[in-house]
């Protein structure tokens, strides 16, 4: 039962550091290999406040989505937007080169070391139910996942604001001509999708660690996930996440020698039957 | 001007020019990875050096040193080593080879150091057989079953019966993993589970589950110093498996200094071997930590700075025993054998493998005066490496 539990939160964790690349990636298409640095951002301003400041580590967690998507805005605006329309390599390669970028000045700002996270007692340790241990900050990953992933869900499917962002990103000429100020969605929905990816990168820090090198290590499981669960929506992301977790838990615990290899294992099976991932839709772009 | 005063200018003008020839630098090549992944082992490194040189000034045996640093950013490439090395003998002159973060650096510099007869003095790369690579290898780093071998006895002689290993998979990993292996079973101890997590391994839930369900006595681990170590540790303690009776053990490059603020508390209680603690009692480290932190406040002195101090006293008092030589067959004979008080303790090179003898330290974990520190409560005199065994 630990192990379900554990697994859960694996796949919610890999979900929150993943979701603004669902957002970016997923709905607006666009191939943004930096989301890695904004989690990072996010990292950053968590525990700088943090262990500079003093402030809270629950008050960090907004501060850190806001300074992350601040920065989504700021570069949106300067640099992404021109690359929208342009090929999915020039895309690649524009942003792949914005991480070095940002490899760079974190090492330069922050220096080349693991940074310290020290959890509120509130947030640690573990309390002991009938044949399961939970972990608290882990049960804290998953309600806040959860949490998230409902929320945009619903914000996608269901608000003027979510149709129109899918009518931006399917025909931006359509969309213009029915009055949506496309320029504003994108913003917009860039904005989000830093700032998810700042506060999955805060909440990250706990168990991922956090150095300059963050953007580059992760990216792989950035991939996978979107791939996995497919673009354009936010449960495939999840249901994704989730599966991958439990996987990855289950088969580093009972196959420990070949256990780092299930979730590659995983994610293969699925492309092969589903290569649009688990809830793509089928379009030709 | 009388002829006898031009006579004296001259011969004041030749010997100017005959010490200047004396005194031409020393160039010392070093290659270090100052950025990517490893850029903080490069930074100690380079402090260690600049402190050493801050302290003792920068002229040995007649000779001025000159440094000339090249940045292999990942340090874990050799063919960037090799190239750098070559520009190092090639185009820059440089007589010395030093530096070396990671292991396939010195691996990838090894054949060109002895065929460009340089002296290559490596000041952390760890694999055991690096200084079997070229005549010309000296080391004041330490290496890895070194570092190992001593907590596989202290666990065996301390009532540890079974253990539990968990190492990286890669290279130094595996290598720690068998000579572990090797030392405590060999002492009656019984290895009851081995993993090795991938070396980028983003939650170690399963593998701290299967352990706490296996209840080995302690738990070996081996893993980069950095994100990896941390999570572990943080896990371990989440988990409680210190209250289930498993202690933690492991090789003293896990809790560096540089990184041991970042694991916090969780690092409490854990044990480990190493040659170098921030915090050994020594009149010469006291001297050593002050000065480190006069310089620089933001960081704290760790092994790999200790090892950049080293072997810039090896490079010193070679080059003032051979007169400023730095011919390699002169150089390495000048090493061998060579002994001084480091800050981590007395230290030599031995004269047959021309690598490091060192007294290996046993070390708590704990917190001193509201610091975390390593502090060292056994040790190994003069303890050589027992890879090359």
């Amino acid at each position: 039962m630990t192990l379900l539990f554990d697994g859960i939160a694996s796949g919610v964790l890999l979900f929150l550091i993943s979701v603004g690349l669902a957002v970016t990636l997923g709905l607006m298409n666009f191939v943004n290999l930096a989301h890695g640095a904004f989690a990072m951002a996010g990292g950053y301003v968590c525990v700088t406040l943090l262990n500079r400041l003093g402030v809270p580590f629950l008050l960090t967690l907004p501060a850190a989505a806001a300074g992350a998507a601040l920065l989504g805005v700021v570069l949106e605006r300067l640099l992404y937007r021109r690359l929208y329309r342009a090929s999915h390599l020039d895309q690649v390669l524009f942003s792949i080169g914005l991480v070095f970028v940002a490899v760079s000045s974190a090492q330069y700002l922050f220096g080349a070391q693991q940074q310290p996270l020290q959890l509120p007692p509130l947030l640690s340790g573990q309390f002991h139910l009938p044949g399961m241990d939970i972990g608290v900050y882990r049960l804290f990953l998953i309600v806040v996942g959860l949490a998230l992933a409902l929320a945009l869900q619903w914000m996608v499917a269901h608000t003027a604001f979510g149709a129109r962002l899918r009518a931006s990103v399917d025909n931006p000429r359509a969309a213009r001509g029915l009055g949506i100020d496309v320029d504003r969605v994108f913003v917009a929905t860039f904005a989000l999708g830093s700032g998810l990816a700042g506060l999955g990168g805060a909440l990250g820090v706990e168990m991922l660690g956090l150095d300059p090198e963050f953007p580059l290590k992760y990216i792989v499981y950035f991939l996978i996930v979107v791939a996995v669960g497919g673009s354009g929506n936010i449960k495939g992301p999840l249901l994704a996440s989730l599966l991958l977790g439990l996987f990855d838990v289950a088969g580093k615990y009972y196959v420990p020698q070949i256990g780092a290899f299930v979730i590659y294992a995983v994610m293969l099976v699925v492309l092969i039957f589903r290569p649009q991932g688990l809830f793509g839709r089928v379009v030709a772009r | 001007m009388t002829p006898m005063k031009t006579l004296v200018g001259l011969a004041a003008g030749a010997a100017l020019t005959m010490s200047a020839w004396a005194a031409d630098p020393v160039k010392i090549g070093l290659i270090l990875p100052m950025s990517g992944p490893f850029a903080a082992y490069g930074k100690q490194i380079e402090h260690g050096i600049k402190l050493y040189i801050a302290q003792h000034g920068d002229t040995y045996g007649g000779r001025k040193v000159e440094f000339v640093l090249k940045d292999d950013n990942p340090g874990t490439s050799g063919d960037i080593d090799k190239r750098l090395a070559q520009e190092l003998v090639v185009k820059d002159k440089v007589d010395l080879l030093a530096g070396f973060g990671l292991t396939p650096s010195a691996f990838a510099v090894a054949p060109l150091a002895t065929e460009a007869r340089k002296p290559m003095i490596v000041m952390n790369a760890a694999t055991s057989a690096i200084t079997t690579k070229s005549p010309y290898i000296v080391r004041t780093s330490m290496t890895l079953p070194q570092n190992t071998a001593p907590i596989a006895s202290w666990a065996a002689k301390n009532g540890i019966k079974t253990v539990f290993t968990l190492v990286a998979d890669y290279g130094p990993g595996h290598d720690s993993e068998a000579q572990f292996k090797k030392t405590f079973t060999a002492a009656g101890g019984q290895i009851v589970g081995e993993v090795r997590a991938p070396v980028k391994n983003p939650d170690f839930a399963p593998y701290l589950q299967k352990i706490k369900d296996t209840k080995p006595d302690a738990v070996f681990i081996f893993l980069p110093p950095g994100a990896e170590t941390i999570a572990f540790m943080k896990g371990f303690k989440e988990r409680g498996l210190a209250q289930a009776g498993i202690r933690l053990i492991s090789t003293g490059d896990l809790p560096d200094e540089d990184i041991l603020d970042a694991i916090g508390d969780s690092a409490l209680g854990l044990i480990t071997s190493f040659h170098y603690s921030e915090a050994h009692k020594s009149p010469e480290n006291q001297a050593y930590v002050a000065a480190y932190y006069k310089a620089y406040p933001k960081d704290r002195p760790n092994f790999m700075s200790v090892g950049g101090y080293d072997g810039m006293h090896l490079i010193a008092a070679v080059l003032n025993k051979t007169g400023g030589s730095t011919d390699a067959d002169k150089f390495v004979d000048a090493a061998k054998g060579m002994k001084w008080t480091s800050p981590r303790g007395p230290i030599g090179i031995d004269p047959e493998t021309r690598d490091i003898v060192q007294n290996i330290y046993i070390r708590k974990t704990e917190r001193v005066d509201g610091k975390l520190q390593n502090v060292e409560f056994d040790q190994v005199d003069n303890f050589k490496d027992p890879g090359k065994q």
